[in-house]
């Protein structure tokens, strides 16, 4: 630790901006996982799955939904049930490519509906709430020991799933002022010893100095959780930033040495009122969430066949349409999977149907796959983690839960 | 627990309790740090409350009105995308955009108006109680009617309460209609109310509309009363949510009520309702009024409440100990929250000498104003910089409000953004400021040895106040 901070410091005080290495990092990590990579995209407030992928095939969508049904002559069609959101185009084109595929029922262990204990779940990876304070892709990074690559959030603050003992980077749009001092090596002085600012701090001056090393131009992408507002200037500058921000981390990730495990969250799903259908509330937010995509897979070129994306929520909507034009909290919902280290293949996991008694509950989509089973898949055979690690220190207690193996 | 030395105690009373002390402020609390919080204690409430609802109603007036001269102006001429068509109105005189913008400024006036009393006032232990009052009922402007609406509602429903009930606060917040329109409440109707009943009729089932939302009645359990470990179920959210249905916001046809709270009796799902083992006649308004005092009256909200407040003032994992004193006097006052701040004050366990949290960006940009006796004098020196830390002015990511943990902001990022901020700000202000006297003055016993000689051995006084700005010390408290 101490020697490498007197490296950096070095590097810093020969003006040299290109300090790449980041913490924990360990030499033969380049073999062993030959640059794969995960981004795992955390989309808060409860994505309404019946409206990302609407099973139109399922003779009871229309009759539930009512007025925010996606339209079966909007929606893009996937196979004879499923379709996807008409503001989802890029990712429709990489399906049609086998590039991405669903999950139409998935959720984490947790049947609560509250945002926060469901959320606290998912991204802890616990079997319960409040069971742990670090989250599973930290866990994860502890887990791969000497194999341990280079990790990122997105964003200011700190999303729960890559917080926890492995110091990792974090990076958001818009930042520090490019003229030299000597005020980042003076404050790496007044915190050493200082167990929370010390790390963080020496973190952020590499990733300072890896951001001014890509290429793609930062200073002008608005933060990531910026809401279209519904006005269609808006949108359209929503959706742009939304791109340039994929690019942008990928543009990290293509640095040598770049993060190959990446967080990022979307905000502005939790749409009790007027969610709208084709159009509307909804339909901007996941226009959002495909020009990420696009971006992510346009910056990463040769380097997408190495890559899964994930984009999964707390929990799903209720399958019937409520009193202001929205959806209340649910359980099952749709996550997406895409990326050029797919498989090809159909939707992952069973899909319940709508029938009335097969909700979960009278009233939600009923899960048939357990979040923890498709993270564990992905991190045993894209990211090589034992089984072993992931029943009991990635997952803890997850024995019971099979991985969902195969999809790389 | 022994308490600390009156030096240290009187900086933590401005640090940890307050926002961060003003010059001579530490000298003003050392005598009596206790006596000094305490008397900041009054039946009134926080600055800057009001006791009337005029503010939220007109907002909400012109917010509507805006709207739909907004949506006949585009009817009457659709524009096209690019551009104007001759003999059109410019935008920057086009009156429907000037309501649009004036609307906007509200809410920037607003906000501006808070930072400044934060960073000015000298009983800021006082305004931090507010502001925990505020987060705790978080309404946040992520829509353009809540972000015009938030100020109005921490003044009207808020402040005036911090010292009193809980229960009238609870209320107060769960009646306001910034919070009815947040959270939803207010187009909420019984499906076998008056107007349920006439929706249901309708021929096409698309237009049938109308129907519970059950979202303000669930965030009131689990996180403005019980808590999301209270011992209540899905139907209790659904039970609760039918008695507060009519709960609502009159509109343009009622003049008098126009952006003001209604009851809405037609819109009110009639009978009798059983929300956690209770049952409740149906009183029409007072039904789920009723259950907000009961859930207020609840044990489990006083542990729930009791243990954030702690977890705000003390540190991220709370003094058990603290908690309990927190607790006993909430019990035994019936949730009076004046007394509850006595019993902060009064507790050893609030008084570690080690400061546990990390401040965050709203605070460590008030706390540097108050560093140097100053406040920030447009909404532009704080709205970009808070947006940049993830902390953007109003706007709470959820209805749980901003984190109260230093993990969640303590990120490698906002460090670097922090320490950008602090050397734009110090270029500005510390050309005629005695940075040896500030870190004295704002840190009083807290100042360590090791950030007194970086101060003192600095090139500049931009770097050396700089430097005390980003020290560990200041950024916790």
């Amino acid at each position: 630790m101490t020697a490498h901070l007197l490296t950096r410091r070095s590097l810093l005080a020969a003006g040299a901006g290109l300090s790449v290495a980041f913490m924990g990092r360990s030499a033969s990590a380049d073999d062993a996982l030959a640059g794969r990579k995960l981004i795992v995209v955390i989309c808060r407030g409860g994505m309404d799955g019946l409206s990302v992928s609407p099973p139109i095939g399922d003779p009871d969508y229309a009759g539930l939904r009512r007025g925010i049904a996606i339209p079966s002559e909007a929606a893009l069609r996937l196979d004879d049930t499923f379709a996807l959101h008409p503001s989802l185009a890029a990712i429709h084109t990489m399906a049609r490519q086998g590039e991405a595929r669903i999950v139409p029922a998935m959720a984490s262990p947790d049947r609560a509906r509250s945002h926060f204990e469901a959320q606290d779940v998912l991204e802890t990876g616990a079997a319960g709430v409040y069971a742990t304070d670090s989250g599973w892709l930290n866990r994860s990074l502890s887990a791969m020991g000497d194999r341990r690559v280079p990790a990122l959030s997105v964003g200011a603050t700190s999303p729960l799933i890559m917080r926890g003992p492995v110091q990792t980077g974090a990076w958001s749009p818009g930042r520090a002022s490019e003229k030299s001092s000597r005020l980042p090596s003076l404050l790496m002085d007044l915190y050493a010893g200082d167990p929370l600012l010390g790390p963080a701090f020496a973190q952020g001056l590499e990733t300072e100095a890896m951001a001014k090393a890509t290429m793609v131009d930062m200073s002008k992408a608005p933060p990531p959780g910026y809401a279209g507002g519904g006005l269609a200037g808006l949108q359209r500058q929503g959706q742009a930033s939304a791109k340039r921000i994929g690019q942008t981390v990928a543009g990290f990730m293509m640095q040598p040495e770049g993060p190959q495990l990446v967080a990022l969250s979307a905000e502005g799903f939790d749409t009790h009122a007027n969610q709208g259908a084709a159009q509307g509330q909804l339909a901007n937010r996941l226009a959002y969430l495909d020009s990420l995509a696009e971006g992510l897979r346009e910056g990463l070129g040769a380097q997408w066949s190495k890559t899964v994306v994930v984009f999964a929520t707390e929990f799903g909507r209720t399958a019937r349409i409520n009193g202001t034009g929205g959806t209340d909290h649910g359980t099952g919902s749709t996550a997406i999977l895409l990326g050029g280290a797919l498989k090809k293949g159909g939707i992952v996991g069973d899909w319940p149907t709508l029938k009335e008694n097969a909700l979960f509950e009278g009233r939600d989509t009923r899960p048939s796959i357990d979040s923890r089973a498709l993270f564990k898949g992905l991190l045993a055979d894209h990211m090589g983690i034992d089984r072993r690690a992931l029943d009991t220190t990635v997952f803890p207690d997850s024995a019971g839960v099979a991985p969902v193996l195969g999809l790389v | 627990m022994a308490l600390p030395t009156k030096d240290l105690m009187a900086s933590i009373a401005a640090t940890r309790f307050g926002l961060g002390a003003r010059p001579g402020e530490i000298d003003a609390a050392r005598s009596d740090p206790q006596g000094w919080l305490s008397r900041q204690i009054v039946g009134r409430g926080a600055d800057l409350g009001v006791a009337n609802y005029d503010l939220s109603a007109s907002r909400i007036a012109d917010f509507r009105n805006f709207r739909a001269d907004r949506r006949d102006q585009r009817m009457e001429a659709p524009k096209t995308e690019m551009g104007m068509k001759p003999g059109e109105t410019p935008p920057e005189k086009d009156p429907v955009q000037i309501a649009g913008r004036m609307i906007r400024e509200g809410a920037a006036e607003d906000f501006l108006a808070r930072a400044r009393n934060a960073a000015s006032t000298d009983a800021s232990f006082r305004e931090r109680w507010a502001t925990f009052w505020c987060n705790h009922f978080t309404v946040s402007g992520v829509k353009l009617i809540t972000a015009v609406t938030v100020g109005p509602f921490e003044a009207e429903a808020i402040r005036p309460r911090v010292f009193g009930k809980f229960e009238d606060l609870l209320i107060a917040s769960s009646a306001h209609p910034a919070m009815l329109l947040y959270l939803d409440q207010a187009q909420s109707t019984g499906p076998n109310s008056r107007i349920g009943m006439a929706l249901q009729k309708r021929p096409n089932p698309r237009n049938r509309g109308g129907g519970l939302n059950e979202n303000l009645a669930r965030e009131i359990l689990e996180l403005h009363t019980v808590g999301v470990d209270g011992g209540y179920g899905q139907a209790d959210v659904t039970e609760f949510a039918r008695c507060m249905t009519g709960w609502s916001v009159g509109n343009q046809r009622e003049p008098e009520k126009f952006g003001k709270f209604v009851f809405r009796e037609y819109a009110h799902e009639p009978g009798d309702r059983t929300v956690m083992g209770k049952r409740y006649n149906d009183r029409g308004v007072d039904q789920a009024a009723s259950v907000m005092k009961d859930l207020a009256a609840s044990p489990k909200t006083a542990r729930f409440v009791c243990t954030k407040l702690a977890r705000h003032f003390v540190a991220d994992v709370p003094p058990p100990e603290l908690v309990a004193d927190l607790e006993k006097t909430w019990l035994s006052t019936g949730g009076h929250l004046g007394e509850v701040a006595k019993t902060l004050i009064a507790s050893p366990h609030a008084w570690a000498a080690e400061p546990h949290k990390f401040k965050t960006p709203y605070e460590f940009l008030i706390s540097s104003y108050r560093l140097i006796g100053g406040q920030p004098g447009a909404i532009e020196h704080l709205a970009p910089t808070l947006n940049g830390l993830g902390m953007k002015a109003y706007s709470p990511p959820s209805p749980k409000g901003w984190p109260d943990e230093g993990a969640y902001w303590a990120t490698p990022d906002a460090l670097i953004k922090r320490m950008a901020w602090a050397e734009s700000f110090s270029a500005q202000v510390a050309a005629d400021r005695d940075p040896d006297a500030l870190a004295r003055s704002g840190l009083g016993a807290r100042l360590s040895e090791r950030t007194g000689k970086a101060v003192a051995r600095a090139e500049s006084r931009p770097e050396a106040l700089s430097l005390l700005l980003m020290s560990p010390e200041f950024q916790r408290r």
